[in-house]
């Protein structure tokens, strides 16, 4: 079984190839339009943030074209550009090195290979069993006991975030939905679709109508306003693509509502742990969104929540 | 073309790219000096230099681990390495004068002045090839590197490297002065290279 493409997974590329074109003359607009040194800050970043959008979508609609082994390797990609980051702003030590060797050549290629095998009862607890248990021995081998508990639980979890979470977006491909059967890369196209835009919609929102801050120790730029704005709008996008999911429109609300709290719920833990660290992004690989992992801190925690209730409720 | 594909590894695997803050990359004599950490050093600083200023620049490298197989291989078709003698220098061996006649009057160099890896966090102690140098080439400019997160990608006593993200930061040329003691000198360049962990 691999991909079907079908009317309506061109209608989807075709409503966010035509997204990014608006984005893209908006953004072009303001360019002449805005005449404040701080507005034009603003606006070179959106426009920075847009072009690297163009990539992004390109990357993947190209990865989704190859089907599920091109789609499964992108993803295990992420995982690993993703790990790469927040180990190296993870302070490990001399002792914790062939343990991270192990979790960057082992594990997480592991991870998508039993994904790719479809090899779910493994799958689902390769990294919270086995890896939970392999990386603490690995380490005390290695004899270094200082900060050991620290060290061990920060790349346990770095696994969990960047490889665990991560995978249970492509496993989209893998589930059975009775009467979609084939059709499964329109489920994860909506997923990321609504994780991605539901945080566009909340910067969006925020810089235009944002008053009143909602975490300001942890993340000065979320409001309220952001907040409600974008997760009403991004709700509202997804139940009008209930077409495209197994959901009836009713249920792709639900599921848009869940995802996008997720998605929120991830963007504030990761500033929390960036916060922590001091510094303001995962890195530099995606121009005018940081790192990575900036980019798919709400994916890391709608994902997984996504894949049960769909797996639970739909096959 | 091997070099092309060097250069990339070396970017592949540290992920590392230049910072600089308060110079720039300049076609002009220098004398990159940086902590050293890594058998990664040499290479990655090498690699992140711009193409044309990389061409220019050859590292100082010690001879005992250079010399032998691949590295033999990189060292001498791909950067161009100066293989000096640390254990014993002689009168005859003298790294000072063999440095010197490889950078002419317009080649730049790469050292180390540790004179070996270390492991903790601050460099150790510079040795005095630095000191000595500045004093036979004043219109060199000394740039003061910082070699960071290379030790996490590749320790001492490792094979394997880990994919980490490392950074290089070149700070401010440095210069030495009138009746600057090589104590104070060598002092004062360890401490320029430690500073860059704040800019």
């Amino acid at each position: 079984m691999n991909l079907k493409f079908d009317q309506e997974i061109l209608w989807l590329g075709g409503g966010v190839f035509t997204l990014l074109l608006v984005a893209t003359v908006i953004g072009q607009w303001l360019r002449y339009r805005v005449k404040s040194d701080s507005g034009q800050k603003t606006i070179q970043n959106l426009n920075a943030r847009t072009k690297a959008w163009w990539f992004m979508v390109a990357v993947f609609a190209l990865a989704m074209v190859a089907g599920r082994g091109g789609t499964v390797i992108l993803f295990g990609l992420i995982s690993f550009l993703a790990l790469r980051e927040f180990i190296t702003l993870t302070p490990t030590r001399l002792g914790d090195h062939r343990t991270l060797f192990w979790v960057f050549f082992v594990i997480t290629p592991l991870q998508y290979v039993l994904l790719w095998y479809d090899w779910y009862e493994l799958f689902i607890i390769l990294i919270p069993v086995y890896a939970f248990l392999f990386v603490p021995l690995r380490s005390a081998v290695a004899g270094d006991c200082e900060k050991f508990l620290e060290r061990t639980a920060k790349i346990q979890w770095g696994l969990m975030v960047c490889v665990y979470c991560v995978s249970h977006a492509p496993a989209l491909l893998f589930l059975n939905i009775p009467g979609y059967e084939g059709e499964n890369g329109k489920l994860l196209f909506y997923f990321v679709c609504i994780a991605q835009i539901s945080d566009v919609l909340q910067y969006v929102w925020g810089k235009t109508l944002g008053r009143h801050k909602i975490a300001p120790t942890v993340s000065p730029n979320k409001t309220w306003e952001g907040f409600i704005g974008g997760i009403a709008t991004a709700v509202a996008i997804g139940a009008g693509l209930w077409w495209a999911t197994p959901f009836t429109p009713l249920q792709s609300a639900g599921m848009s509502l869940a995802i996008t709290l997720m998605g929120y719920a991830g963007g504030l833990v990761m500033s929390a742990i960036k916060r922590d660290r001091g510094v303001k992004d995962y890195g530099t690989l995606i121009e005018g969104h940081g790192g990575v992992m900036d980019r798919i801190d709400s994916i890391c925690f709608a994902a997984p929540v996504f894949f049960h209730l769909t797996r639970y409720y739909f096959t | 073309m091997m070099k092309g594909f060097m250069v990339f590894l070396a970017k592949l695997i540290s992920g590392a790219s230049a910072r600089w803050v308060g110079s720039v990359p300049e076609r002009r004599q220098r004398i990159y000096f940086a902590n050293h950490t890594s058998n990664l050093d040499a290479l990655v600083l090498w690699a992140v230099l711009p193409a044309e200023i990389r061409a220019l620049t050859r590292p100082v490298a010690a001879r005992d681990y250079w010399s032998k197989g691949i590295r033999r291989y990189i060292a001498n078709e791909i950067f161009h390495a100066i293989l000096i003698e640390r254990k014993k220098p002689t009168a005859r061996d003298n790294p000072i004068e063999q440095i010197l006649t490889a950078m002419g009057n317009d080649k730049s160099i790469i050292i180390f002045p540790e004179g070996g890896r270390q492991t903790g966090d601050a460099p150790t102690e510079f040795k005095s090839g630095l000191y000595h140098l500045a004093q036979k080439c004043p219109d060199a400019e000394l740039i003061p590197v910082l070699m960071d997160n290379l030790n996490r990608i590749l320790p001492k006593g490792e094979v394997l490297p880990v994919p980490l993200i490392g950074h290089v930061t070149f700070g401010p040329p440095m210069k030495l002065l009138p009746d600057e003691s090589k104590q104070a000198f060598l002092e004062r360049a360890r401490a320029e290279v430690m500073r860059l962990h704040d800019l």
